[in-house]
């Protein structure tokens, strides 16, 4: 990552005192179908770095198949996408993971029988050097990797407040901390950039106050840029830095929260116009 | 009895302890505390080392003797170390429970007038900053866990590990100071401030001296014969004596190891790794301990519940007799044998007390099933009863001469008398100085012969010499009918049952008794799962006619039972209700060490006592309720009021 890649626009600090650095990625014109269907209608947006950046929107809005474009598992049919200054070419996900970028799901895709510790583990996948005959002999190189990783994942525990869990199958946690034990797993590999696609979702309001705080303190501890879709407006509102507003494939609105909240087209397409 | 070695002339204050440890004991572990899934430990070389470099940076930044420092945070092995670099500058370190609001926490930091203190992590400086305007004397906050302090202003705030690097940096300079400082320190200087959690009232500052903890430190760990080979686990509040006495006076007196649990959640798996040699848990712990053995046995094999009933019903009867050395068959201790191979030792492990070999409980009466169980499984579980004003121990149990219904014999060098009224009054080397800044209360507490007023009522019981403590001196009343009213004795038979969490009896001056009761939600949620009973809440809970069909059927067993009591036969339950949320420090309606305040709930519940006194069968309210974060809300419920069969007074034999 040169510096010279990033110097698209200036950097500036918020008034909180975190500094948003330049444009990391960029979607120009991005138009993504499925058959007739328009899932995403001509959008550009950028992210910058260091920044909370929501996606809002109703239901339907293609939200989520907006995250699915960023993260390699949709190509869009036109439009581009740039990732540090360079643009980026039609990538697999496992692809698009190992240039820094992790992700978390709206229905949570743990691997159930396995403990937290193991299943924050596979998030480092994408930085183990070691090969599968290193690793079955295990000791010397793999086993000092392992180590590595290990210690990671429990800076990552520690961080998400954990530990008590660290032994327990996943099945057995209540949903709330099901989605914690994934964002550490998204957390383990280190991303640049974090997507989160409702983090909150069938949360109550003690659980979402946690992961609000949690979202915040990732953003702020490791400068991890961070791009969210969310439901709860007084979470998006609170947290983020700047919100793109999507309505049935179109983006209907771009800036500060204090923004959007005044835009009459996305109040029109939240509350409803009356047509005459 | 016990081998008492005096105090050397050198060992009279707890740095100096320090010192001694580092030396005699250097390589051997102090400390040890989970973090990043792996134990770390400190030896006592290192402790010193960590404790003298904070100690200096403390003077550094201008601590003065005589200061006091709050200590606010979860048992972490920096915060001991910050007391005892508090007292090696000459001030008086002054924990507080960390899970207190912040306006408790305002009082007791306004009254000490504490300049310094010493925060664990983000969440208690927040507390600290909000209550900050209204502190005058507050001057410098330092901080141990760094996260999420990066952008605060650092103008008075600083991070553990810097006050300590600029300590070690200015060592040449401050080092003189520090030691001119040490030298001023005797048996007399202070060692500590203690609030007591205040079940009457706001809480007062227990001023106790190097003195009072060396002392009871020395005789308590010639009691027990605790060493350098034992070790704890700390996680009691670091605010309450009993931790500061383990965890610091008998830690320092004898050398012995301190670990500190990675996490509050983690206690039990934590308890597991460590196995410690020495355990203190209130009643509570062991009751909820035993519930979830319970649960969990329902939910075995019936092979496995069959091996377990089999095996526990033979360590009911031997079990006891083995650890007191009484005599058991031959026979006997062969199948005790097989039964600790495949029950008792996995069991042990499981909870973590493979390796206990004293534990003790005190603070609230423990139920004798619940004490005979541990005693059964070969767990030297025992009683103590003490205070903070005592250093803790005022009588305590020996070995081979251990009993549910008592709390045992005096201390060594303490003194015991029983007032007129029937409250227990004690005389030691560990009596508090002083409550701070309130003459007051200390006179009335502590007489000019050094005598202090325990606040319960007691007996000793002939024969046995053991004392017995009936309820709270100013507790125990007169029913309209003259005869005894004793709300605890009945609370405690009560709440024995485990289905039942807390009791609170009404009937002093009154004709009749009533309750409150609130249900576990353990033990009656699992039952409510296996009965498929459908609930969504505690109170919903609460409210179900089984369940207060079950809680009557208790009540009445205990009223039976009262029937026979010569003394105590008017405090049968006449009527109870179960109550729609259970009781709550952070309501107020109990202290943080989880003892019901009788005043507040009197208010509170007004209405509620009332029906209970009338012939209502039903009543409506709304109570207002405090959320962790500090808001306010409150419920409204419609109770069920029932009435409880008495039975009659038995006529004595002729």
């Amino acid at each position: 990552m040169s510096l010279d890649s990033l110097d698209i626009t200036e950097s500036y600090t918020t008034p909180d005192g975190r500094t948003i650095g330049g444009v990391v990625m960029e979607m120009k014109n991005i138009t993504l179908r499925f058959g007739g269907v328009v899932a995403i209608k001509d959008i550009s947006f950028d992210i910058r770095e260091g920044e909370i950046r929501a996606i809002i929107g109703p239901n339907g809005a293609g939200k989520s198949s907006m995250l699915n474009v960023i993260n390699g598992f949709y190509h869009p049919q036109e439009g581009e996408i740039w990732f540090h200054g360079k643009k980026r070419a039609p990538m697999k996900p496992y692809q698009v993971a190992h240039q820094g970028i992790a992700r978390t799901f709206q229905n949570i895709a743990l691997f159930n029988g396995m403990t937290t510790l193991d299943n924050i583990m596979t998030g480092r996948m994408t930085h183990v050097k070691s090969n599968m005959l290193m690793q079955a002999i295990w000791k010397g190189p793999a086993e000092r990797e392992e180590n590595e990783h290990r210690e990671v994942v429990e800076k990552i525990i520690d961080f998400l407040e954990i530990q008590a869990i660290r032994k327990t199958p996943v099945g057995r946690l209540p949903y709330g901390l099901q989605k914690r034990v994934e964002l550490g797993r998204a957390l383990a590999a280190e991303p640049k950039l974090l997507l989160l696609d409702e983090p909150m979702a069938g949360m109550n309001v003690e659980e979402k106050e946690d992961m609000s705080r949690f979202i915040l303190d990732v953003n702020d501890e490791f400068g991890t840029t961070i791009a969210l879709i969310e439901h709860d407006m007084g979470v998006v509102m609170d947290i983020s830095d700047r919100v793109v507003v999507m309505d049935y494939g179109r983006k209907i609105g771009d800036g500060t929260p204090d923004e959007i909240r005044n835009n009459q087209e996305v109040i029109d397409a939240y509350l409803g116009v009356a047509h005459d | 009895m016990t081998t008492l070695i005096a105090p050397t002339g050198g060992l009279d204050t707890v740095p100096k302890l320090l010192a001694r440890n580092a030396i005699k004991y250097r390589d051997k572990p102090a400390y040890r505390e989970k973090e990043f899934g792996i134990w770390q430990s400190w030896s006592w070389a290192e402790v010193e080392d960590e404790v003298k470099a904070l100690a200096l940076g403390l003077l550094a930044l201008g601590l003065n003797a005589g200061d006091h420092v709050a200590i606010i945070g979860r048992n972490r092995p920096a915060l001991y170390w910050s007391m005892v670099a508090a007292q090696m500058v000459g001030a008086v370190p002054v924990p507080l429970y960390q899970d207190a609001v912040a306006e408790e926490m305002a009082y007791v930091l306004d009254h000490c007038g504490a300049r310094f203190v010493i925060a664990e992590d983000q969440e208690q400086v927040d507390k600290v900053l909000e209550i900050q305007e209204k502190l005058t004397g507050l001057e410098q906050i330092i901080y141990y866990d760094t996260r999420g302090m990066r952008k605060y202003d650092h103008t008075a705030l600083h991070a553990y590990k810097d006050v300590q690097a600029e300590g070690r940096a200015a060592h040449e300079r401050l080092e003189p100071e520090l030691a001119q400082r040490l030298q001023g320190q005797d048996y007399d200087t202070i060692c500590v401030m203690l609030y007591t959690s205040g079940t009457t009232g706001r809480p007062k500052g227990v001023v106790l001296s190097n003195r009072n903890i060396i002392e009871a430190s020395r005789t308590s760990s010639g009691f027990d014969n605790l060493n350098v080979g034992d070790s704890v686990l700390a996680y009691l509040p670091m605010a309450w004596v009993g931790d500061f006495i383990f965890s610091v006076g008998q830690c320092y007196w004898t050398g012995f190891c301190v670990a500190c649990p990675e996490s509050p959640e983690t206690m039990q798996s934590d308890l597991k790794e460590i196995g410690p040699s020495y355990f203190f848990a209130p009643p509570r712990f062991f009751e909820s301990l035993l519930t979830t053995v319970m649960i969990r046995m329902e939910d075995a094999s019936k092979g496995k519940q069959r091996m377990f009933k089999y095996f526990m019903a033979l360590a009911k009867d031997v079990g006891g007799k083995l650890l007191d050395g009484k005599p058991v068959s031959t026979m006997d201790r062969l199948k005790y044998r097989l039964g600790e191979f495949l029950v008792y030792g996995p069991l042990k492990n499981q909870l973590g007390m493979t390796r206990v070999r004293i534990g003790y409980t005190a603070g609230e009466a423990i139920g004798p099933e619940i004490f005979d169980f541990y005693r059964s499984l070969g767990i030297n579980l025992k009683q103590l009863y003490g205070q903070t004003e005592a250093s803790v121990y005022v009588t305590v149990q020996p070995d081979g001469e251990v009993r549910a219904d008592t709390v045992g014999v005096p201390a060594p060098g303490v003194e015991i008398r029983i007032g007129d009224n029937g409250e227990v009054y004690y005389r030691s080397a560990s009596t508090f100085v002083e409550y701070y800044k309130n003459p007051k209360s200390t006179a009335e507490t502590k007489d000019a012969d050094g005598w202090v007023a325990t606040g319960d009522a007691g007996y000793f019981e002939e024969g046995t010499g053991h004392l017995k403590i009936i309820d709270r001196a100013k507790d125990v009343g007169k029913m309209a009918d003259g005869s005894l009213f004793a709300p605890k004795y009945v609370e405690n038979k009560l709440k024995f049952y485990p289905n039942i969490l807390e009791v609170v009896l009404f009937g002093a001056n009154s004709d009749k008794c009533v309750a409150f009761i609130n249900i576990d939600l353990a033990a009656v949620g699992n039952w409510a799962e296996r009965n498929n009973v459908g609930y969504a809440s505690y109170q919903e809970l609460a409210g179900h006619q089984k369940v207060l069909d079950m809680v009557q059927s208790h009540v009445e067993e205990v009223n039976a039972g009262l029937a026979n009591d010569p003394t105590l036969y008017g405090c049968q339950v006449h009527r109870f209700l179960i109550l729609h949320k259970e009781l709550d420090p952070d309501d107020g309606e109990m202290t943080r060490t989880r003892k019901v305040r009788r005043r507040i709930i009197d208010e509170k519940y007004h209405d509620l006592i009332e029906a209970l006194n009338s012939g209502a069968h039903e009543i409506s309210t709304k109570t207002e309720v405090m959320y962790e974060d500090g808001r306010k809300g409150s419920i409204s419920a419609t109770l069920e009021i029932r009435d409880a069969q008495v039975f009659a007074r038995e006529a004595k034999a002729a």
